[in-house]
């Protein structure tokens, strides 16, 4: 006789909570495929936890994004922010598509350069720029966006010793009615610094003033806080042309979109209530073309959007280590994925989905990393099928910053592996050994 | 180990405590355990009998059939007379 299948004996208790006018499924279907590969072979292939990268995803996100906004604007160019998520072959995929780069660091520039981009496709953005990187940057006629006065003076120096005309732009933040007000970096709209610096530029003669540009925030939920800065950005535009006769060629609205992922303290799904790309290019072309701008005279449109594009296009696979209680009798479920992997899980509430079928029954539970750490909490209450030790599962959206912002931490960092449009996967990133880890290590001699 | 005798057990793995007003479901196995409990079978009878009908060795059940009486004592579902 054939045996039936196991599942263990469950007792749920019945909670009768607040009604909701919209039900949200408390059973998710499993993802027992990315892309045409089964999850369990990808497992066994490339170990547990592996980062998957959807190429199809990444290009179809993309043309998703740009046409919501080739369709309001007529110049439209997107710029890959290489610290959401710089491994080469992801970077390569966007600059396929059409997309510049956009670094903050010395560190990330030599990574554009090195993917092949062209330097006057190269927006140089942040905080710190090095006296060498600035020379560098120069040389490669790309665009240095500045964001402090020191930095102003220290490029109007180089410009002395390199005989160039730099293509520069600003960095300005503002109030756009939501908080925080990110006024850290660049210069500030409101209380006239940002007037000061382009002054300080236009009278210098020595730079080339091309764009103005900021960056609101993270996560945005309000598109039209982007409408409001991009009025702003265009008022500074008009009035530079009407005070110095000098036109603006781009306005770079920044990053900041949200991707469908969920934040915590939000109800309803991210990806059911978050803003589309419609939405934000709804409120940002409409601010731009109902300005004073003819339609010759349309600056183009820069976007540096970097989390709404890569994060649906990434998956975290993983393993169940151990179910316990917690004395509360709280079901706890401990896997093989922490948050020295999944950075992104302090503030999302990470779509977790079991990697075959299993029966409608599920539990309340809380799910742990591996790591000897009480932060390390992946979902704090979750319900989930009846997992056993061994189960594979799929955490969603992870594409943005966790495969930068991860840690080498009391755990070695795993695989990424890049599922082509084709359906074949290709490690683009080895994981971790104990050489990688020791070899930068020195012992001085009397440790030996 | 004694289920409390007032305690209501629908054919549908639908549970009723009317001491505490609480109500519960259980899964097919957990049902199927309930009543071997309530009929004062031993682990070992259970365990047989579970381990012949369905693929699970004999560890992970018993892992899985303690929760599953710590949680019939969490939620005071065995009298203090076992």
């Amino acid at each position: 006789m054939e045996k039936q299948r196991y599942e263990r004996p469950i007792l749920k208790k019945l909670e009768m909570g607040m009604p909701g006018k919209f039900g949200v499924a408390a059973n998710l279907p499993p993802t027992t495929h990315i892309d045409g590969i089964s999850v369990d072979s990808l497992v066994e292939t490339y170990g547990s936890p592996v980062f998957i990268l959807s190429e199809k995803t990444i290009r179809s996100v993309f043309k998703r994004a740009k046409k919501a906004f080739t369709t309001r604007y007529p110049k439209v160019q997107f710029a890959w922010s290489y610290k959401t998520n710089y491994l080469n072959a992801v970077c390569r995929i966007y600059h396929q598509e059409g997309s510049w780069a956009e670094v903050v660091s010395g560190f990330e520039y030599d990574k554009a350069i090195a993917n092949g981009v062209q330097g006057q496709h190269i927006i140089f953005n942040g905080p710190d720029k090095s006296a060498i990187y600035l020379e560098k940057a120069i040389r490669n006629d790309s665009i240095l966006h500045i964001d402090h006065l020191d930095e102003l003076y220290t490029i109007i120096e180089l410009t002395e010793k390199l005989a160039k005309k730099p293509k520069v732009a600003i960095r300005v933040n503002m109030d756009t009615g939501i908080q925080p007000m990110w006024d850290r970096f660049g210069f500030n709209y409101e209380n006239g610094q940002a007037w000061d610096a382009l002054n300080k530029i236009m009278h210098s003669g020595k730079l080339d003033l091309v764009g103005l540009h900021t960056h609101i925030g993270t996560f945005i939920m309000s598109p039209q806080a982007y409408g409001v800065a991009a009025q702003k950005l265009a008022d500074l535009a008009i009035g530079i042309r009407q005070k110095y006769n000098h036109t603006i060629k781009y306005i770079d609205m920044g990053g900041g979109f949200a991707s469908a992922n969920t934040l915590k303290g939000f109800y309803y799904p991210g990806s059911d209530t978050n803003p589309t790309f419609d939405d934000y290019a709804e409120a940002i072309t409409s601010a731009l073309l109902n300005t004073q701008f003819t339609p010759d005279n349309l600056p183009l449109l820069i976007l540096e959007t970097g989390r709404a594009l890569i994060d649906e296009a990434g998956y975290l696979l993983g393993t169940v280590i151990a179910n316990k209680r917690l004395s509360t009798g709280k079901r706890t479920t401990i896997v093989d994925i922490g948050i020295n992997l999944l950075f992104t899980s302090f503030w999302y509430e990470h779509k977790l989905t079991p990697a075959r079928h299993y029966s409608q029954y599920t539990e309340a539970t809380t799910v742990y990393g591996p790591l000897c750490m009480n932060i390390d909490v992946i979902r704090e209450n979750v319900n989930l099928p009846l997992l056993n030790k061994g189960d594979h599962f799929v955490i969603h959206h992870v594409g943005a910053y966790n495969m930068t912002q991860w840690m080498q931490f009391i755990t070695l960092r795993p695989k990424i592996v890049l599922i082509d449009q084709d359906g074949t996967a290709h490690v683009i990133r080895e994981n971790e050994t104990m050489d990688n880890v020791m070899n930068m290590e020195h012992l001085p001699a009397h440790l030996k | 180990m004694k289920l409390k005798e007032n305690i209501a057990i629908s054919d549908s793995g639908y549970l009723f405590n009317p001491s505490t007003g609480e109500s519960f479901v259980l899964n097919p196995l957990g049902m199927e355990v309930l009543q071997f409990v309530k009929k004062g079978k031993s682990f070992e009878e259970i365990s047989k009998e579970v381990l012949t009908r369905y693929s699970v060795d004999s560890i992970t059940f018993e892992k899985d059939y303690q929760d599953f009486i710590h949680q019939l004592r969490q939620y005071l579902l065995i009298g203090s007379d076992e």
